[in-house]
This record gives structure tokens, C-alpha cells and sequence, in this order.
């Protein structure tokens, strides 16, 4: 693609034919993964590794008091506790009025990492405190996600601090220790991937929308071996937690890594933020900053471009982010679908008790949750509230809001949003990652069905024998109201 | 790490696409206080037991001569999903030294190769030529995996190559840890480090 030279910026074409005079004299320009990336390489390590720097390293309750202590015990002392940030989010209760011993199974692992963090100055945003929250709702709110860092967390959906203009990334606990003892990873390049979004968002579209669409047309592992970078006129117009959901789901098609350029947008959400630089060193970073962005002459070795004409509000039907459907269309039929992908198809179906070929709008649902580190921020929670507002939920259907973070239901409980979900009938609950993954026992029932704003709809993801749809706050929030599935423009 | 040179046994075709990490362990069993050995009993769980808890006879892991086989023959995109490391741990626990699979999910792919356990990439022709020879002869059948010489030896004796980068290969064969190789190079760190703190200062809080 890069061939086409009269697309980039003047003077394009004569790099082109330096270039091809002299490789060395005049590079090629730099996508945005590649300028972040070649800046962090501490050395080369041959075969096609590098040593990576990491600017950021966050934790949670899962694996992080874990993996401090295993690194500890291996005789490695955090190298750089003062880029080290954690939040416990995966194993507490949400329940109103909760401690780490609302659920007994998680408090060992709070504990433990209460107690690492401490003892290596590590700063925790603990239960109960401000700033406490989800943690890829954390890093962004707290301004400790900045553009042109690197930053991992044992989590895949670390990819969300991507729309920030950040590399970010999920890894294993063995590579969270060996970054914990060194500040550094040993990594190969992945291959780069643009998906370009051009045009308007249509009514009752969102960024979720967008990316639950890109996945069904390129499929759940499309992205594997590669980053990705966002782009086009709808992902610029984007504002910065939608670009954090956007990223968020990268993982959902298979790359670690999910980036939109950092622009205005990016600064004036970070600008003032509590860890975000000041002053002068503001204006020096900003600066740094503005030259990240791909160069118009930057190559891909892939490129899609989706047109916003064609994305409407999106529901999963199946057992894999890839089997995802516009709200009026019919729940596919195997039969009719690629000979390849027939077997996952019957069974998705079975699992998920639908019959092919019908609408999927008007499926009975029994739980709806708004929550996640995909859609729980305060704009996601406006949205929802404006579909709620003046109505009452279906009597049969349990809906949960969980806000991500403590800062977040404060906002939210300042603008009354509580009020508008509570009087509606729907609970309002304390940050963390709740049912998206069960893992602090909060489950949707065996053989219900939820529509989640979360990230994943696979066998047993919200519980053994759940069935999960999911869908954008304001699509949730429409379910939970009708009863069933249904489409947000109609509403 | 365990050292990974060559594994000769039954290889259990799981012919599904997407295998994810939440299906091989169930985040719970993650929380709940189980040690790392102790995951094998938990491994494919949703699959493996019906909701009472009895062994579901349908499911190829509890047929003959499948149950404890060391590798898993699998589809496109075997361990997508979560980073959870504990799918690598209750794999191992189960038994399972190898899985063959077209392509793995990067983050269970990385965790592979810290635990000691071989993610072979085939192209999906060539799996689904080896589940058809260990469906064939069930009793006998066996599939080799040598890593030192990067190949595949099926049922019956066909070799098949597989690629793997050198520096993953090396530290497999040797059961290498990489902190300790990385701390080798903890003078070139601090020095970029330190220069780094001059040209990017708002980065070191």
C-alpha cells in the first residue's frame, strides 16, 4: 500500500526514491507501533528478540501479590517499584458495603498484595480508597497511561491503555515476574495491522459497535502475530474512553496490542490528570508526544478499512466475539455458513439454546450487565442512564450496573445516575470486574441468559451454563427495559 | 523450567477451533487457593464433567486411550482469550507436554515456552492427517514430537518438519530461565535507563 506515494505527505516520493537508491540514507517512515517500540529496545538479542523496556507495569489481585512475592523469593526485589502501580479488582465482592471478606475466596490474594506492595513502596489504590477501580479503568483515569510508554499487566485486555497512544500489552505471570525483577521483556516484533473506520457512527452506534463489527469481519484470530493501529475519520472524532474500548477488545481478534494515535483529544483528557506531568514538563512531553503519530509514508502488512455505512448496533449470539450479528438481522444458520466454521457454529447454538435463521431481536433475557473494563466508565454509564431514565426494568431480569472505579460512581452518583438505575429497578454496585468473569463468584445462573457489556461471551465465561450477549451499555441497558434483546434505535 | 527434548505418546485430537484459556481452567480455580501442580484435576473441566460432577463419557479426554496422553492435537487458534498462565499449569497437570495446533493465541504461546510445555505449529492438513492415524489403530498408535530436530514422526513413521525460533528452541532444550538470562545484560539497562531519564523525565514518576 505504501507503493502509492502521492497519498502521503509532500515530499513522500522522494524518500520513495532515496530510499530505493540508498536504504540506509532515508528510512522509511515509522508507523506509531514501530516509533514506540524501536525507542524502547534496550538491545538486541538476535533471532529476532529484543529487550524491551517497560515504562509501566500495573497489578491486580489475581496474579499480582503472586508474582511479587514468587520474584521476592527467586531473589529478585522489584527493580522499579515507583513504575509499578496496582488495585485490587478481579476477586472482591461488589456488593454494596463490601470488604475483601464479603467473598472469603479472594481475601488471601488481596492481603497478599496489600502486604508485597507495601513492603516495596509500591503504590496500591487499595479497597475503599480513591482511585481504587478497575485496572485498565485505573491507569487511564489516574494519568499513569501515557502516550509513547510502554505498559503491561497480567491481563489481556491491557491492550484498552492503547487508546491512549500507549503500547500496552497483556502477559503470563512468568513474564509479570520477569518484569517485576528487571523492567524489561524479552519480546519479537509483532507484524502491524491498520483497520481504518471512515465516515459517521450511525444512530445508536458506539465504539463498541465498531469493534464487535471488525472482529465479525475479520474473525477472532485475525489480529494473532500482529499490533494494531485504529484509524480513520470515525476513530479521530472518537473521544478517549471510547478509543479505551475500542482497544480494549483487540484481544477479542487476536493481537496483544491495540492502538489509536495520540492527538488533542488524547491531552485534553490527560492534561491535570493526578500522575499526568506539569508545568513545563507537561509542554516537553506534549511536544515529544505530537511526533508520535504514523508517518503517511509508515507500511502495514495488513490494512481493512470498515465503512461506518455499514455498522449498526451489534449483538453476539454465539460463543466467540467472532459470531457477532447487526441487532435486526436473523441468528445465522450453519448450514448456510462456511464449511470450516459449521462445527463451532452447531455448537455455539446448542450452548446457547437459539434456533437458526430466526430474528435474534425479541430473545427473552434474564440478566443484563453493564460493567467491565470494556464499558464501565462514566460515559458508558451515561449512555445506559439515558435509555433507563423514566422507565423500569422487566420484572424477570436481574441487571447489575458495577461502575469501574470509585472515581467513577462518585461522578455518576453526583450526576444522580444512581438514582435513574435504582429507581428503575437495576442494583448499583462498588467498582471491579465483577461478572465479566465470575472470578469473585459473581455468576449469571446456569442456562440464563445475560446481555453484558463485557468482552467475552465464551462457554461458562459468566458462570457454568451462562449464556452471554454482548452488546453496548446502551443496547444492555435497552434489554434489561424490554425484557429481551432488542434494538437500541427503537427505543 | 522443565526441559523439553522429545515426547513419544497417544495424541488426543481435540478438533475444535478457538480453544480459549477460559474453557482449559475456569478462572475460580484460580482464585480458590490450588497450587500450581494442582490444576491437572480441574483441566477442561466444562468439557471433561457434567454439571453434577461425573465424568461425561462422550468427552474424548475421559475415552481410552486418551485419558493422560501428552499431547493434544487441536485447530486454529488453540488458547486465545485470557492470559491466565494457569491453562498452561492444569495442561501440565494433566499430563499434557505438547500441543499441535495451526497457531496459538500469542499470550498462552509465550506462556508456553516459561513452563516448559511445546506449542508445535502444523498446518491444519497435516494435524488432521495425524488425528485420522491415531483414530485408525487407537490401541497402538503414537506420535513423536523432537524438538532437537524440529519434527513431527506420526503413526505411521511419516516425518513432518515443524519451525520454532532458535532462541526459544535453545532455552527449551536447556530448561532456560529468562531472568537470569536477561540479568546478564543489567549494565546495558541501567544505562539506558539513566539516559532515558533525561530524555523522557515525565516518564520516571
Amino acid at each position: 500500500m505504501a507503493k502509492d506515494w502521492r497519498r502521503g505527505s509532500p515530499g513522500a516520493d522522494i524518500r520513495l526514491l532515496q530510499r530505493t537508491l540508498n536504504p540506509k540514507a532515508n528510512p522509511m517512515g515509522k508507523t506509531l507501533f514501530d516509533k514506540i517500540w524501536d525507542s524502547h529496545v534496550i538491545t538486541d538479542l538476535g533471532n529476532g528478540f529484543v529487550l524491551l523496556h517497560i515504562d509501566r507495569l500495573l497489578l491486580h489481585d489475581m496474579s499480582g501479590g503472586k508474582a511479587l512475592k514468587e520474584a521476592i523469593e527467586k531473589g529478585y526485589p522489584p527493580a522499579q517499584p515507583r513504575l509499578t502501580y496496582g488495585t485490587p479488582d478481579h476477586t472482591m465482592s461488589t456488593q454494596p458495603g463490601r470488604t475483601e471478606k464479603t467473598h472469603p475466596p479472594g481475601e488471601p490474594l488481596i492481603l497478599s498484595m496489600r502486604e508485597t506492595t507495601r513492603a516495596y513502596g509500591i503504590k496500591l489504590f487499595d479497597l475503599g480508597q480513591d482511585g481504587q477501580g478497575i485496572v485498565h479503568v485505573m491507569g487511564p483515569e489516574q494519568g499513569l497511561t501515557l502516550p509513547g510508554t510502554t505498559l503491561v499487566c497480567g491481563d489481556s485486555h491491557t491492550s484498552t491503555h492503547g487508546g491512549m497512544g500507549s503500547l500496552a500489552f497483556g502477559i503470563g505471570s512468568s513474564e509479570l515476574v520477569h518484569v517485576i525483577a528487571t523492567q524489561t521483556m524479552v519480546q519479537r516484533k509483532p507484524k502491524r495491522l491498520r483497520a481504518s473506520f471512515e465516515g459517521k457512527l450511525m444512530p445508536g452506534v458506539t465504539a463498541k459497535d465498531m469493534i464487535l463489527h471488525l472482529i465479525g469481519e475479520l474473525g477472532t484470530a485475525a489480529g494473532t502475530g500482529y499490533s494494531v493501529e485504529y484509524a480513520g475519520s470515525a476513530v479521530r472524532a472518537l473521544p478517549i474512553e471510547a478509543r479505551l474500548t475500542l482497544c480494549n477488545l483487540t484481544i477479542e481478534m487476536g493481537a496483544r496490542t491495540g492502538m489509536v494515535a495520540p492527538d488533542d483529544t488524547t491531552y485534553e483528557y490527560l492534561n491535570g490528570r493526578d500522575y499526568a506531568p506539569k508545568g513545563a514538563m507537561w509542554d516537553r512531553a506534549v511536544a515529544h508526544w505530537r511526533a508520535l503519530p504514523t508517518d503517511p509514508d509508515a507500511e502495514f502488512d495488513r490494512e481493512h478499512t470498515v465503512d461506518m455505512k455499514n455498522v449498526a448496533p451489534q449483538i453476539t449470539w454465539g460463543t466467540s466475539p467472532e459470531h457477532v450479528i447487526a441487532v435486526d438481522r436473523a441468528i445465522p444458520d450453519p448450514s448456510t455458513g462456511p464449511e470450516e466454521k459449521r462445527g463451532a457454529w452447531e455448537a455455539a447454538l446448542k450452548y446457547q439454546g437459539l434456533e437458526p435463521g430466526k430474528p435474534i431481536e425479541g430473545t427473552k433475557v434474564d440478566w443484563v450487565f453493564i460493567g467491565s473494563c470494556t464499558n464501565s466508565r462514566i460515559s458508558d454509564l451515561r449512555a445506559a442512564a439515558s435509555i433507563v431514565k423514566g422507565r423500569h426494568k422487566a420484572d424477570h431480569v436481574t441487571a447489575w450496573v458495577v461502575p469501574g472505579s470509585v472515581r467513577i460512581k462518585q461522578e455518576a452518583e453526583a450526576e444522580g445516575l444512581d438514582r435513574v438505575f435504582l429507581d428503575a429497578g437495576f442494583e448499583w454496585r462498588e467498582p471491579g470486574c465483577s461478572m465479566c468473569l465470575a472470578s469473585n463468584g459473581e455468576r449469571v445462573p446456569p442456562g440464563k441468559r445475560s446481555v453484558s457489556t463485557s468482552n467475552r461471551n465464551f462457554v461458562g465465561r459468566q458462570g457454568p451454563g451462562a449464556r452471554t450477549h454482548l452488546a453496548s451499555p446502551a443496547m444492555a441497558a435497552a434489554a434489561a427495559i424490554k425484557g429481551a434483546i432488542a434494538d437500541v434505535r427503537k427505543i | 523450567m522443565d526441559k523439553f527434548t522429545k515426547v513419544t505418546g497417544v495424541a488426543t485430537p481435540l478438533m475444535r477451533q478457538n480453544v480459549d484459556t477460559d474453557l482449559i481452567i475456569r478462572i475460580e480455580r484460580l482464585v480458590d487457593n490450588v497450587t500450581r501442580d494442582g490444576l491437572g484435576p480441574y483441566c477442561f473441566e466444562q468439557i471433561r464433567f457434567k454439571p453434577d460432577g461425573s465424568e461425561d463419557p462422550d468427552c474424548i479426554f475421559n475415552q481410552q486411550p486418551y485419558r493422560d496422553a501428552p499431547i493434544i492435537l487441536s485447530r486454529e487458534n488453540f488458547g486465545c482469550g485470557s492470559s491466565r498462565e494457569g491453562a498452561v499449569w492444569a495442561l501440565k497437570g494433566m499430563g499434557v507436554r505438547a500441543v499441535i495446533a495451526p497457531y496459538f493465541g500469542d499470550i498462552f504461546n509465550n506462556n508456553c515456552f516459561q513452563n516448559g510445555l511445546l506449542p508445535v505449529a502444523l498446518p491444519i492438513h497435516e494435524i488432521e492427517q495425524l488425528a485420522d492415524e491415531m483414530k485408525a489403530s487407537p490401541g497402538n498408535a503414537r506420535v513423536t514430537i523432537d524438538l532437537e530436530n524440529c519434527q513431527v514422526v506420526s503413526p505411521t513413521g511419516r516425518t513432518i518438519p515443524f519451525q520454532i525460533d532458535a532462541r526459544r528452541q535453545h532455552a527449551m532444550l536447556n530448561g532456560l530461565d529468562d531472568i537470569a538470562q536477561t540479568m546478564s545484560h543489567k549494565d546495558v539497562i541501567t544505562a539506558w535507563q539513566s539516559q532515558d531519564k533525561t530524555a523522557r523525565p515525565w516518564v520516571w514518576l
